[in-house]
């Protein structure tokens, strides 16, 4: 069975599945949300890369560096906002964040 | 099957069994070491789709920096994580239930897939033969992505910014050096003193 596209998607969609029940499954810890996240991303990369080499079309990695810097940006501004409440609360989970009522 | 087929697969049940560790994991160190492993293998997959330059930059940004973050967080933080594991059980059957829902109409968009006939065929942007996949980003990086290139680094940029923002902190009760004190200061504000050895000074 040799690899092709399809092989690449179904990779992706089955590890997006697992970043999505992790954000389930995770209700009560912030950083493994945030690893669920990443996880997500990546799979999103792999569908970006699969394409590309598919199309023989260099846009896709393009495009996959800049959801990597995105990815990036969002773990290092989602680990302060976490070190900064834990400092005021003494405590990560998710259900003590009500402060706005939301 | 060929080689690249066999390590397709190693790799890919090799990230697919890391990531659901990440997951189900009870100590979140070993889940940062579970989605370091989930890297690397991508990084692999990345390598056999031939994006070697994004398979480098997987393992040195998110191996090297972003998972290292991780690390240091959760080992910073000094949080009962067995209390945060409690509700799992609970939520397993709604989460399974959304997962396996997800992954079978993810299954069936795959399995009923095609290209649109009325797509273009060749690319503005197509896979040259004779130079390296790095040389061959760069040249449409920066050049025909060079704004989406530098509005990337304004997104890094403000990401540092908001993270020492976020962080930094100013103790009151910490002494710090002043210079312009110490330059300021004269010989007669200055008591000297005879230290005894090995007694230190008392008060």
């Amino acid at each position: 069975m040799a690899v092709g596209l399809t092989q690449y998607l179904v990779v992706a969609a089955i590890l997006f599945t697992i970043g999505i029940a992790g954000i389930i499954l995770n209700r009560k810890n912030i950083i493994v949300i945030l690893m669920s996240v990443e996880l997500i991303l990546l799979s999103v990369n792999i569908n970006f890369v699969a394409f590309s080499a598919y199309h023989s079309d260099l846009t896709g990695q393009v495009f996959a560096l800049f959801v990597l810097t995105v990815a990036a940006a969002e773990a290092a501004i989602g680990l302060a906002v976490l070190v900064t409440y834990y400092r005021n609360r003494g405590s990560i989970a998710v259900e003590d964040i009500n402060a706005m009522k939301g | 099957m060929n080689l690249a087929a066999a390590f397709f697969y190693l790799f890919s049940a090799i990230m697919i069994a890391s990531a659901f560790i990440v997951i189900v994991a009870r100590n979140p160190v070993h889940s940062v070491l579970f989605l370091i492993l989930a890297f690397v293998n991508a990084a692999g997959l990345f390598m056999i789709a031939g994006a070697e330059f994004l398979a480098m930059i997987l393992i040195v940004v998110y191996v090297g920096a972003v998972a290292v973050l991780f690390l240091f967080v959760v080992m910073m933080l000094d949080v009962d994580f067995a209390e945060l594991k409690e509700g799992f059980l609970q939520y397993l059957p709604i989460g399974s239930l959304i997962g396996i829902g997800v992954l079978i109409e993810l299954l069936l968009i795959v399995g009923a897939w095609a290209v649109a006939p009325s797509s273009p065929g060749a690319s503005p942007t197509a896979v040259a033969a004779d130079i390296s996949n790095t040389a061959a980003l760069g040249q449409i990086l920066y050049t025909k992505y060079f704004y989406l290139f530098q509005a990337a680094g304004l997104v890094l940029l403000t990401a540092m910014i908001g993270a020492i923002v976020l962080t930094l902190r100013h103790k009151p009760d910490v002494r710090r050096q002043v210079i312009a004190d110490q330059n300021a200061r004269t010989p007669a504000e200055v008591t000297l003193r005879k230290v005894p050895s090995r007694a230190g000074l008392q008060g």
